[in-house]
C-alpha cells in the first residue's frame, strides 16, 4: 500500500508549500518556530504540560531550510527535537501544542507527546526518540522508492548524538550499496545531551564519515536558511536523478539546554554569544532588508501575526479534549488482517 | 497435493506471494546464496537452502543479498514497509534479534501506535529458533516469548509443512509485523502440502489429537514430542487432548481453556525457557481464567534455566523429551 496522501490536512499542506518560493514566508515560519517552542515551555513552565520537551532554538534555518527545499512528496524521518522540523514541514500549530499536551487533536492524538509528531500529508513519517534508528529507516524509504518507480526522495534528519551509533554507519553502508535516493541531514547543534561532540570523537568535520563509504558530503552554514535550501536541493537533485546518497553536516548551535530540565551550566562563558550574532532570524532578516525583499515595517508585522496565530492556536489546542480510553487500544493492530485472523482476539 | 518437506513449504509460500504480489521482496544474509561471486548464481539460498530459487524467478531487483548488518537492513525493511513494499526479511537465527531488538520491538512493533494509524508496517520477518544441533548458546534460542511481550508484534511457530505454507503466506499478507519463527530441526520434515497457496488464520490453535483425560498445549518442534507421548499414553488408556496454538500472538486462548474445561488437567510442553515463557504465559492464563476447571496442578515441560550447551549429551538433557511429558501427564493423572 502506497502512502496515501490524499488524506493530508489541507491548512498543513498549504503551509508546506508556503515556504517553498517565498523568502518572506520562509522568514515568518523562522519566527514561528521560535515563538512557539517558547509557547510550549510556558505551558511546561505553567504545569499545563506534562513530560519532557526538546527545543531547537538557534536551529530553525536547518528546519525551515530542508523544508523549503523538498517537494511536499519527499518523506522526512526525523529526530527527537522535532518541533521545528514539524512546524518547518507544516504541521499547524495546534497539532503541535495539542499533541505537547496530549489532546486528542495533536499529530497523533495525543499518545506520542513533545517529541513523536507524525504528519504523512506534509512528507513528516516520524521522529524517533531512539538515537539513529531512523537512519535505516530512511534508506529503506529510499529502497522503497527504487523498487516501485516513484521519484521520490527521503530524508533522514539527526544530530550529531548519532554519528557514533552503528546503525549510522550500517545505514550509510546500506545507502551506498544500493545507490538509495536518500539525503542524510547531520545536525550537528555541537551537543548530545550534555556533552560536546568533541569530547566523543577524534574524526571531525563528522561528515568525514561518510568518505567510508563513498558518499559525498558537505559542511553547510546551518544559520543560514537559504544555504540549507540551496544545499539542499542539490543533494536531492542529485538523488532523484539516480545519482545516490549525500551527506550535509548542517553546522549549528543550540541554545538552550537538551531538555526542559537542563539549564546548559556546561557550556563555556562566551560560546553561545558567538551563535547568537548570526542568529538564523537575524541572518534571514537582513538578507530581506538588504535585498529588499521586506522592509522593517514588514518584519513587524510579520512579528504581530505570528504572535496572534501562537496565542490563537494555543487556546484552541489547550481546550481541546484529552483522549478518551478508547485511544489506549487503537491502532496498535491493522485493522481486518486479510489473512482472515481477528485482531480482536490478540491477546 | 504433494509430499514436501517444511523447507519446501516456505519456500512456496514465498514463490507465491511474490507472483501474486509485485510489492513482496526479500531481503537477509545469504538469501540469494552467494550472489555476486563468479561461481554459480544461486547456488544457496540461504544457510539451510529454504529461499534456494528466488534470485532466479525474480532477479537481485526483488531478492537481496544483504551485508552482516541486522540493524540496517531490518530497519530498512521497517522503513520499506511504511512506504509501500511488503518486505520478507531474514534474520537468520533468532539469536541474533540481541544486535537489532530496537528496530524490532521498539520500532516495527510501536510504529503504527505512535504514527497514530497514519501508516503501516507490513513486514515478515523470518528467523530459526530452536537446539538440536550442537551449535550452544547462541544459535539455539527460542525466544518468540520474548517477541510475544511486545504489543504490536504477531508471532507464529508453525510445526509443520502445511502450517508453515499457510501461516507464512498469511503472515505476509497481514498488514502488522510478523515475527515467523522456524524450528531448524523441522526443515526435513514432509508431509502432504496443497500445491497452491492457502492462508491459515492467524490465533486458531490447531487440535492435533482429542482425548478427555489431559489437555497438552506444545509449540513448535515440541508438538511432535507431545505426540510421540500421547501415542504410548493411549496405548496406558491415558487420553490426550493435544492443542497446538500454531500463533502465539494472536493466542488463541479460547481453544485453551475450552479443552481445560472439559479435561480438568493441563501440560505444557515448550522450547523456550522455564521463566518468563509461553508455558509460564499459558500456565498464567489457565491459572487466573480456567482455576475453577483444574483437578491437578498445571504442570510445565520446558528446558531448564540455563544457556543451551553445544555438547550433544547435554544438550539432549536440556531439550525436553518424550520421558519428561510421559512423566508429567502420568503426574497429573495420577494427582
Amino acid at each position: 500500500m502506497a502512502i496515501d496522501f490524499t488524506t493530508a490536512d489541507p491548512e498543513a499542506l498549504q503551509r508546506r508549500r508556503a515556504i517553498r518560493n517565498d523568502p518572506v514566508q520562509r522568514y515568518r515560519r523562522l519566527v514561528e518556530i521560535r515563538a512557539a517552542e517558547a509557547r510550549i515551555r510556558e505551558f511546561h513552565s505553567s504545569g499545563q504540560a506534562w513530560g519532557t520537551t526538546h527545543c531547537a532554538d538557534g536551529q530553525e534555518a536547518v528546519a525551515v531550510g530542508l523544508a523549503a527545499a523538498a517537494p511536499p512528496t519527499d518523506l522526512f524521518w526525523v529526530a527527537h527535537r522535532v518541533h521545528a522540523m514539524g512546524l518547518a514541514l507544516g504541521c499547524t500549530l495546534e497539532s503541535v501544542f495539542a499533541e505537547n499536551l496530549g489532546r486528542t487533536t495533536g499529530s497523533v492524538g495525543g499518545i506520542g507527546g513533545s517529541f513523536h509528531l507524525t504528519d504523512v500529508g506534509v512528507g513528516l513519517i516520524h521522529s524517533f526518540t531512539i538515537i539513529g534508528t531512523q537512519i535505516a529507516q530512511a534508506v529503506g524509504g529510499a529502497f522503497a522508492s527504487q523498487v516501485l518507480g516513484s521519484d521520490r526522495v527521503t530524508v533522514a534528519v539527526f544530530g550529531d548524538g548519532a554519528v557514533n551509533i552503528g546503525v549510522f554507519h550500517e545505514a550509510l553502508n546500506l545507502a551506498a550499496l544500493w545507490k538509495a535516493p536518500v539525503v542524510f541531514i547531520l545536525e550537528n547543534n555541537h551537543y548530545a545531551e550534555f556533552t560536546h561532540v568533541d569530547t566523543v570523537t577524534t574524526v571531525t568535520p563528522l561528515a568525514r564519515r561518510a568518505d567510508s563509504y563513498g558518499i559525498p558530503w558537505r559542511v553547510v552554514d546551518g544559520q543560514d536558511v537559504e544555504s540549507v535550501t540551496s544545499a539542499t536541493t542539490a543533494a536531492l537533485d542529485h538523488a532523484r536523478h539516480g545519482g545516490g546518497p549525500t551527506l550535509l553536516e548542517m553546522s549549528t548551535y543550540r541554545y538552550l539546554g537538551h531538555s526542559r530540565s537542563d539549564p546548559a551550566a556546561y557550556r563555556p562563558e562566551g560560546e553561545a554569544d558567538a551563535w547568537h550574532e548570526r542568529d538564523p532570524i537575524k541572518v534571514e532578516a537582513a538578507r530581506l532588508l538588504s535585498e529588499g525583499l521586506a522592509t522593517d515595517d514588514d518584519l513587524s508585522a510579520v512579528d504581530e501575526l505570528v504572535a496572534s496565530d501562537i496565542a490563537e492556536a494555543a487556546e484552541i489546542a489547550y481546550s481541546a479534549p484529552n483522549p478518551p480510553l478508547s485511544a489506549m487500544f487503537t491502532n496498535v493492530w491493522a485493522p481486518d488482517p486479510p489473512s482472515g485472523g481477528s485482531a480482536g482476539s490478540v491477546r | 497435493m504433494a509430499m514436501k518437506t517444511y523447507r519446501q513449504a516456505i519456500n512456496e509460500a514465498i514463490v507465491g506471494e511474490m507472483r501474486r504480489d509485485a510489492d513482496v521482496i526479500l531481503m537477509g544474509e545469504d538469501v540469494a546464496g552467494g550472489a555476486g561471486g563468479s561461481g554459480e548464481d544461486d547456488a544457496w539460498g540461504g544457510p539451510l537452502g529454504v529461499t534456494k530459487g528466488l534470485l532466479s524467478e525474480f532477479g537481485p531487483g526483488r531478492v537481496l543479498d544483504t551485508p552482516i548488518s541486522e540493524a540496517g537492513f531490518i530497519g530498512a525493511a521497517i522503513g520499506a514497509a511504511a512506504s509501500g513494499l511488503r518486505p520478507v526479511v531474514d534474520l537468520m537465527f533468532n539469536d541474533f534479534v540481541g544486535v537489532c531488538f530496537d528496530q524490532v520491538v521498539n520500532q516495527a512493533a510501536k510504529y503504527r501506535y505512535m504514527f497514530g494509524g497514519q501508516d503501516q508496517i507490513p513486514l515478515t520477518i523470518r528467523t530459526m529458533i530452536g537446539a538440536g544441533l550442537s551449535i550452544s548458546s547462541q544459535h539455539s534460542q527460542s525466544l518468540y516469548p520474548v517477541f510475544s511481550y511486545f504489543a504490536g508484534l504477531k508471532v507464529l511457530v508453525p510445526s509443520s509443512p502445511y502450517d508453515a505454507k499457510g501461516l507464512l503466506t498469511s503472515a505476509i499478507r497481514d498488514n502488522d509485523p510478523v515475527i515467523f519463527c522456524e524450528h531448524k530441526l523441522l526443515y526435513d520434515m514432509t508431509e502432504d502440502v496443497p500445491d497452491e497457496g492457502y492462508a491459515i488464520p492467524l490465533g486458531e490453535a490447531s487440535l492435533l489429537r482429542e482425548g478427555g483425560d489431559v489437555t497438552v498445549v506444545a509449540l513448535s518442534r515440541m508438538v511432535h514430542v507431545a505426540s510421540d507421548a500421547a501415542a504410548i499414553l493411549a496405548r496406558e488408556g491415558i487420553e490426550t487432548d493435544l492443542l497446538d496454538p500454531r500463533t502465539t500472538t494472536p493466542l488463541d486462548t479460547e481453544s485453551i481453556l475450552e479443552s481445560v474445561e472439559a479435561t480438568g488437567r493441563l501440560v505444557i510442553v515448550d522450547e523456550s525457557g522455564p521463566r518468563c515463557g509461553m508455558a509460564s504465559d499459558i500456565a498464567a492464563l489457565v491459572a487466573e481464567e480456567g482455576f475453577g476447571d483444574l483437578r491437578a496442578p498445571i504442570v510445565k515441560v520446558t528446558p531448564p534455566h540455563v544457556p543451551i550447551p553445544a555438547a550433544p549429551n547435554l544438550e539432549a538433557l536440556y531439550v525436553p523429551d518424550v520421558n519428561r511429558v510421559l512423566d508429567a501427564v502420568r503426574r497429573v493423572v495420577a494427582y
